[in-house]
Formats: C-alpha cells, sequence, structure tokens
C-alpha cells in the first residue's frame, strides 16, 4: 500500500486478529523495529515504514500463525448500565425479552478487534453471528459518550459525543479515551473484554 | 513564558507541528503540517529543532502581537509580511520588537503558510504532539482572536540566509500513485481513466483530504458496496461511492470502508496542500509497488 507499506489481507477478522497478535510478539522481540505502525482492521493488517516491503511480504506469507483463542490474557471488565434507547428493538431482532439481554451481553466474551471512528474507538467482536444487528436506518445526530452500541458484527462504545448509527443498548463511565494515560486508549487491539452490569 | 496575542486569527490557523504517528491503531491520526518541508524551514530559520510546533495558516494569514522581542520566519504559501506595517521578509528571520505587530498576509501562491518563532508556540502536547487534528478533535482548537499563545525560550542561533528557493506550485499539480491495494474494486480501464481524467481540486478538500472534481471513476461489476474497513494511509487515493477521487492528508481517519486505487507517495503531498480550488490535477501512475506473492 504505497511505499514502504504493506497491507496484508486474511481470510476473516479472527485471523486479522491471530496475525496482528503475531505481528506485536514478533516486534515485542525484536523484529522490524524501523516498523512505524502496525494497524488492525476489520480483515486486514497494515505494516508501515517497512525498509523492504516486498522481503515482509514474502516473508508474511509463510507464517505459521496461532489462532488468537491460544493468545489467551486478562480480560478487562467494564461496568455497563444497560439502559440504551435501543433495548427493546434489540431484544426484539434477537427474539428475546428485553430483561434478558443483559445477560446474554455479559455473558459473551468479546475481544478488541481494531479501533478506528474515533480516538479509543473500539470494535469489539465476539457476538455470535444470529445476535449480529443492523445499523439503525438513520443515524442520531449526537450519541452521548459512554453509550454502547451494536451494529453488524461489532460492538463499541462512543469515547466522546458524537454522530452514529449504531443500536444503543447501554452506558459506561469507564474512561475509555485519557491522553493523559499510557495507552490512551482503554481497550487496545487484542484486548479481551467482559461487560459487567454497574452497581448504580 | 509570554508570547503572542492573536490579533487576526484568519480564516483558519491551527498549531502543527511534526504530528502523532505510531498511534493510528488506537484510531489516531496522524495530524501535523500539511507542508512539512515549509514547517520544517521556518523552524530551521529562527533555530528551532524541526518538531517545534509553528502556525498553519489557510489562505488568509493572520496577525500576532509580540509580547516580547521575537524572532520569526513565515514559510509556506508565499505572502506579504509586515512589522508593525513595515515590510518585512518572507522565507527569512525577521526580528520582532516587543509589542510589535507581526502580519502575515493573504496567500499570494498557495493556501497555506508557515510562522514559526524562536521558541517555538509552547501549548501543551497531547500525546507528544501539540498538532491541531480537525478530524479526532485532539490537540489546540484553531486560533480564535484574542487568544494568547505562550513561546519557549529561544535555543538555536537564526540561520543566515540570502535567497531561499521556493518550489513553487505550477499551473497543474502533479500527483504520482503507486497503484492497488483495491484496483481490482474498479472497472479494468478505472487506474488509465484516473491518468487521462481531467481532475481539479475542489473547493471542499481541507486537511483530512484533498477533494477532486472530475469523471467519476467506476467500480467495477459486484463490487458496489463497501469494504470491511481497513487501515487508511497519508496519499490513498480513496473513491467514495461518488466516484471523485480523494486523496487523503494528514488529518485521515485511520481506517475506512471505501476502496484505495492508489497511493501518493508522501513526498508529493506538500504540494497537494498547496494547490488551490480548481488547479488541475495530473495523476501520474508509478510502475507499481505492490509486492509479488
Amino acid at each position: 500500500m504505497g511505499r514502504g507499506a504493506v497491507l496484508v489481507e486474511t481470510e476473516d477478522g479472527e485471523r486479522a486478529q491471530a496475525l496482528h497478535a503475531e505481528l506485536l510478539r514478533r516486534r515485542a522481540a525484536g523484529e522490524f523495529a524501523q516498523v512505524r505502525e502496525i494497524v488492525p482492521a476489520a480483515r486486514t493488517v497494515l505494516v508501515a515504514g517497512l525498509d523492504d516491503p516486498k522481503g515482509f511480504a514474502a516473508a508474511v506469507s509463510a507464517w505459521e500463525v496461532p489462532p488468537v483463542a491460544e493468545a489467551g490474557g486478562e480480560a478487562r471488565e467494564v461496568p455497563v448500565r444497560f439502559d440504551g434507547p435501543d433495548v427493546e428493538e434489540v431484544a426484539a431482532l434477537w427474539s428475546v425479552p428485553a430483561a434478558e439481554l443483559p445477560d446474554i451481553v455479559t455473558g459473551t466474551d468479546f475481544r478488541v478487534a481494531f479501533c478506528g471512528f474515533a480516538p479509543g474507538f473500539a470494535y469489539l467482536t465476539g457476538l455470535p453471528p444470529q445476535l449480529h444487528v443492523p445499523r439503525r436506518p438513520t443515524p442520531r445526530t449526537a450519541v452521548p459518550a459512554g453509550s454502547l452500541g451494536l451494529a453488524g458484527p461489532y460492538a463499541g462504545m462512543y469515547p466522546r459525543s458524537s454522530p452514529g448509527g449504531w443500536q444503543l443498548i447501554g452506558t459506561t463511565d469507564a474512561p475509555l479515551w485519557d491522553p493523559a494515560r499510557d495507552p490512551a486508549a482503554l481497550l487496545t487491539p487484542g484486548t479481551r473484554v467482559r461487560f459487567t452490569r454497574a452497581t448504580a | 513564558m509570554s508570547g503572542v496575542t492573536v490579533v487576526r486569527a484568519g480564516a483558519l490557523t491551527t498549531l502543527q507541528d511534526l504530528g502523532r504517528a505510531g498511534y493510528a491503531h488506537l484510531g489516531v491520526p496522524r495530524s501535523g503540517a500539511l507542508d512539512l518541508p515549509a514547517h520544517r524551514l521556518a523552524n530551521r530559520l529562527v533555530g528551532n529543532a524541526e518538531g517545534a510546533a509553528t502556525l498553519e495558516t489557510t489562505v488568509s494569514g493572520c496577525t500576532l502581537r509580540a509580547a516580547r522581542p521575537l524572532l520569526a520566519a513565515v514559510t509556506g504559501a508565499a505572502c506579504a509580511v509586515r512589522v508593525d506595517g513595515r515590510p518585512a521578509a518572507w522565507g527569512a528571520p525577521v526580528r520582532v520588537p516587543g509589542g510589535a505587530l507581526l502580519e502575515v498576509g493573504a496567500a499570494a501562491v498557495g493556501l497555506r503558510s508557515y510562522v514559526a518563532v524562536a521558541g517555538g508556540f509552547a501549548v501543551e502536547p497531547v500525546l507528544g504532539s501539540r498538532a491541531t487534528d480537525l478530524l479526532s478533535g485532539l490537540g489546540p482548537a484553531p486560533l480564535a482572536d484574542g487568544d494568547e499563545l505562550p513561546v519557549g525560550a529561544g535555543r538555536g542561533a537564526a540561520a543566515a540566509v540570502d535567497v531561499l528557493p521556493y518550489a513553487s506550485a505550477g499551473g497543474e499539480l502533479v500527483l504520482p500513485f503507486l497503484p492497488g491495494p483495491r484496483e481490482d474494486w474498479f472497472e479494468p480501464g478505472a487506474p488509465a481513466a484516473l491518468v487521462t481524467g481531467e481532475y481539479a481540486v475542489s473547493p471542499a478538500s481541507n486537511r483530512i483530504g484533498l477533494r477532486t472534481d472530475g469523471p467519476a471513476l467506476r467500480r467495477a461489476a459486484g463490487r458496489e458496496g463497501e469494504l470491511p474497513s481497513e487501515p487508511m494511509v497519508p496519499g490513498a487515493v480513496q473513491v467514495p461511492p461518488d466516484g471523485r477521487p480523494v486523496v487523503f492528508l494528514a488529518d485521515h481517519p485511520t481506517t475506512g470502508g471505501y476502496p484505495v486505487i492508489g497511493v501518493v507517495p508522501e513526498e508529493s503531498l506538500p504540494a497537494a496542500a498547496q494547490s488551490a480550488p480548481g488547479t488541475r490535477i495530473r495523476f501520474v501512475a508509478l510502475r507499481s509497488g505492490r509486492p509479488e506473492l
């Protein structure tokens, strides 16, 4: 992708996450120290700042990348109030009573696939396909900061107020973005996430 | 730390530096000066390190009042420079007495001028950078009339400059690009159509991207939708559903769902940032930089 950067395409999101984890392991071990950015997305991973992009591209396709499930790590707990305006609608799409929606969400293992849209906005995967819901037909002009939303295969929380078309099911007070903290994002790519019921 | 007061902020004046590289995986755009060579040069002229913050003006310049004697330099878009009303040099160190007005005039050639002062503008950095990121809102807000900007202590000596060569934008903007990664999302002739099409800089261009007016690039059959989000780079030529290519500049989003037909090397982006709306664009296909697998 341009000069000195390679966009590695994988078959699916899980393989992209696994490749991202492998790239981070190799960078931590001192490989390709010159690399400026390793950026995962839905099914691709960008590696930018390579001296030898052709050599890297040839090497990466031969790597044995372990599946992401084997790369464990502590799950980060994020307390949520299930008070979003779209709880009823999402529960209806799931064909469950609205009262059961929190148990389904808190019982799901999520993982940060990638960040984008806004600083600290994490795209979380983990919902099984039958729980994927479409975006709202008309986006809201202002989604409050801390809102937990669902769209397609993803769950995500808005670090700050912005327009958005995701189905809102809850709110968190967790500090999703703090530039004074390192890392500034609470949820970085590869992080495992469990939602818990916030005690009001 | 006393520095300058903004007397006239101009159309859009922001603090810029080398940006926030290395945080794209958190959704943070690179940001930083659009014309990096001009930013670096302004700093060198006043004896600053290249990463010191400068002001990036847009079209209409700006006016500052110095709270104490300052050494300043204006580079980038050529413009009239005045100190307390008297003509002063563009592209050279200029002494501004305490209390004096530094006027950076409207751009005569180009769009964005850079104003450096010895010591640099010492606002608080965010993630290691003082750059204003207009996409994500990181960094200081664009300047407003009456703002006070702190200035650090000057450290180096002013550069001794007699002549400043400046590659001024000609009648057209030449944008070389490496095809890919998603040229297969377009009709087979699309890269050629980009090269031969009559494109011009759109007035809707901004720090996020250079938008174009011209013929729409057509998608290949069956490739009408969006891609799953993928990472973007500066210079990526993204083609939204209206078919008119957008060349991503410093404040571009870190991921996107529209296909990228090619990538303009970063050394060609300063010229893009200095090209006024209506400027004719000539896209030139470079040999594919795509690694063969």
